[in-house]
């Protein structure tokens, strides 16, 4: 076996396989295709491994269990971006048109790639979903018609954090000192303007501290904050290595693992199993709880896994980004299923698709059905909402699986938020020379 | 002018201010630059020898440790897996040497240098698929718990690491002065033409510089593994070795071990101190900053040979 691997490993080494690896697409007629930009190889494959699985393995299971959607099979293909943005632009416009529709709907699983493909999207009239990832204000759907940022938003994100603190605190934040450590990218930067807003709003402290990509060194950041700052909370807005470095290194200055909190990036197994006791007590917010019993699992193993064609290992089933990766699936062939109710069960275009997703309502009773309770609140998108009011949770490692530790926390939308998204996104529109749809009128 | 008194003067003024803390950073920074020169003493040897820079260093780093964690999850014990990952990386010398450099004898250095690359390359792709992009855990058992003497924290694994670079030094310093083979290495490392002419094997050098470089590559990726779990990232840390060259000289081993004390201290202190005047995040950046600004002044590092060619 080990021999196979080796001679498959040195053959595809030699004609330089590792750059992109596609999963071979099911026949390209008469099927509905679904592009996966996904990432196996690079240094954040860790975490895009069981994300790419879950994704995948939900297509498999409604091809093997319900011949696909409406009877549409699923054509899954992926393509590996390896969480950079030149080849995630690759990957896209060689996927963008394949399949007998084009390319139903992306999710690039990488904030970098989001910005890289939004001009793209619009002229190619190609939805894209970026669940728990992406920028913030593309929520309003007026200015980025073919963006969803469902269910929550990295703004959402930090503001549910923050109202966990401040119950942790007695409901008060005053005087106290958060530190923000977080990846110097542009998904990094995503929660500063949100953490600076309510910095002001509820008197807190914010100290910030960007970490290099990769993050393999992170001592002197940690010196600073264990040893000098002695914040009240940190919060970390990690990927990769960075976050089980970090970990370390929190413990290596005896900062409390109880008081680090890490968005949902940056709370997963492959965070903490590397970390070992160093991760004991970490806290992290997630919008996917991870767990192996919920129904759609069950699902998975018995269509996918019993007749040996998941992608991943059974035993990956139900952690922290394989259930995300599940949950982002489930996103995706709703919006598609939703499509077929109005133009009929076909091979949809892009275009109708992004309708299908814009009025996507996943309420109890259609999570129910689709085996997600408790996996996922419920969300309701709309032209001008496309975030669609996810929630988000609490969650502690205890060393060997995740404890939930709040209840769904609803971020403040109604308040500073929407106004934040529509700010920003009118300065974007106005940037970019984009007249505002009409949503009243839709 | 404030951000002139923020980068001038504030700096000292935090550190006379407070010294357990500065002393604290500068502990850190220290061991942080035995970890980057655990890395650096491969480059180091292999340039010694050979005259070229090893471009796939950091991947035979990640490739070692892929190997050994990966034969510690199949079950075996570590002392097994720790024979075979050398088993491993000796035939992978010998492959290296037979397949990648023997037909490039007395080739330009520079045909060489890509040659490594085209060996990183093969190595990050071939590791990886044969033991996965997961990250593997590997726990030697250290424990990572502060520790404080007299006020100042400093990381027992950081210590540990201190301790196996000292020793992994100690031995090379041993190994090329005193052996015949180190002797060799050096003669090699000099002239490839001349080495030939007095009988020293070429062949049998490279791959016995190439088994050494790996095995400094396996134990680098062992501490780094253990520190951050055994995952492509790996690779990148010689990123971190780069500046330490650079300070120390390619050719020195002492120059790898001291200029990694430099590298780590400075770029730790002007993180902590320096780098709020200019918005963080400086380090990685200020390393090399630093490495350049020493060359201004010594061109070949700090232990570098220095070279005098007749014109």
């Amino acid at each position: 076996m080990l021999l196979k691997k080796i001679t498959l490993a040195a053959v595809s080494a030699a004609i330089g396989a590792t750059a992109l690896i596609s999963v071979p697409a099911v026949a390209q007629e008469g099927g509905q295709y679904v592009p996966g930009t996904v990432y196996r190889s690079g240094p954040y494959a860790p975490g895009g491994i069981p994300w790419a699985d879950g994704y995948g393995d939900y297509f498999a299971m409604l091809n093997e269990r319900d011949g696909g959607i409406g009877g549409v099979p699923i054509l899954y293909e992926e393509c590996d971006t390896a969480y950079n943005n030149d080849k995630g632009v690759e990957c896209y416009e060689r996927m963008k048109n394949k399949g007998p529709t084009g390319a139903s709907v992306f999710q690039p699983l990488s904030t970098g790639i989001t910005y890289a493909l939004l001009d793209r999207l619009r002229s190619d009239k190609i939805p894209m979903i970026t669940s728990g990832l992406g920028r913030a204000d593309a929520t309003i759907g007026s200015v980025f018609p073919w963006v969803f940022t469902l269910p929550v938003t990295y703004w959402a994100g930090a503001d549910a954090i923050t109202q966990y603190i401040k119950a942790e605190e007695g409901g008060s934040l005053k005087g106290k000192k958060i530190a923000l450590v977080y990846h110097d990218s542009a998904y990094g930067k995503e929660p500063i303007k949100t953490l600076e807003a309510l910095a002001v709003k509820e008197g807190f402290q914010l100290d910030l501290f960007p970490v290099p990509h990769p993050g393999l060194e992170q001592k002197a950041t940690w010196l600073k904050i264990g040893r000098q700052l002695r914040p009240d909370y940190v919060v970390m807005w990690g990927w990769g290595v960075m976050n089980s470095t970090a970990m370390k290194e929190a413990a290596a200055v005896g900062f409390p693992a109880d008081k680090f909190i890490g968005v949902w990036w940056s709370g997963s197994e492959v965070d903490t199993v590397p970390a070992g006791d160093a991760a004991k007590g970490f806290k992290a917010a997630q919008f996917v709880l991870p767990g192996k019993d919920f129904p759609v699992l069950k699902d998975v193993r018995t269509h996918v896994y019993d007749k040996n064609k998941g992608m991943g290992k059974p035993e990956e089933i139900g952690s922290v980004i394989y259930n995300r990766g599940i949950a982002a699936a489930v996103l995706s062939a709703e919006g598609i299923k939703v499509a077929q109710d109005k133009y009929g069960k076909k091979p949809l275009t892009g275009e109708e698709i992004r309708w299908g997703i814009e009025n996507i309502d996943l309420s109890p009773e259609r999570l129910k059905e689709l085996g997600l309770t408790g996996m996922i609140n419920p969300v309701k998108v709309s032209c001008n909402d496309h975030e669609g009011g996810g929630d988000v949770i609490m969650t502690q490692w205890n060393g060997t699986g995740w404890d939930t530790v709040s209840d769904w926390i609803k971020p403040d939308r109604d308040g500073y938020l929407r106004a934040m998204y529509e700010e920003s996104a009118m300065q974007y529109a106005k940037e970019k020379g984009i007249e505002p749809r009409d949503c009243s009128k839709e | 002018m404030d951000f002139l008194y923020n980068l001038l003067i504030d700096p000292l003024v935090q550190i006379f201010t407070y010294p357990i803390f500065a002393l604290e950073v500068l502990i850190g920074g220290l061991l942080s630059g035995v970890m980057y020169s655990l890395v650096a003493l491969g480059f180091v040897l292999i340039f010694k020898a050979s005259g070229v820079f090893n471009f796939a260093q950091g991947a035979m780093v990640l490739f070692a440790a892929l190997f050994f964690a990966g034969f510690i999850d199949t079950g075996l014990p570590w002392y097994i897996a720790l024979l075979l990952t050398i088993g491993v990386m000796v035939l992978l010398a010998m492959t290296i040497e037979r397949v990648v450099l023997r037909p490039l004898v007395n080739q330009p250095h520079i045909i060489l240098f890509m040659a490594t690359i085209g060996i990183t390359y093969f190595l990050d792709g071939f590791g990886q698929t044969i033991w996965g992009s997961s990250v593997r855990v590997l726990d030697l058992g250290i424990p990572n718990n502060p520790m404080e003497f007299g006020g100042v924290l400093i990381n027992q694994f950081d210590m540990v690491a201190a301790v196996v670079a000292g020793t992994l030094v100690a031995a090379l310093a041993v190994f090329f002065q005193k052996t015949r083979v180190g002797r060799a290495l050096r003669a090699v490392a000099d002239d490839h033409q001349a080495a030939l002419s007095v009988g020293i094997p070429l062949k049998t050098i490279w791959a016995i510089v190439w088994t050494v470089a790996g095995l400094v590559g396996l134990v680098a990726g062992i501490m780094w593994g253990a520190k951050l779990g055994v995952q492509f990232s790996l690779a990148m840390v010689a990123l971190k070795a780069l500046p330490v060259l650079i300070l120390g000289g390619f050719t020195s081993i002492p120059g790898a071990i001291i200029g990694g004390l430099i590298i780590g201290a400075g770029e730790k202190l002007a993180e902590v101190f320096w780098a709020p005047a200019i918005g963080g995040g400086i380090e990685d950046w200020f390393a090399y900053m630093l490495a350049l600004a020493f060359l201004l002044f010594r061109p070949q590092g700090l232990f570098g040979e220095k070279i005098i060619e007749r014109v």
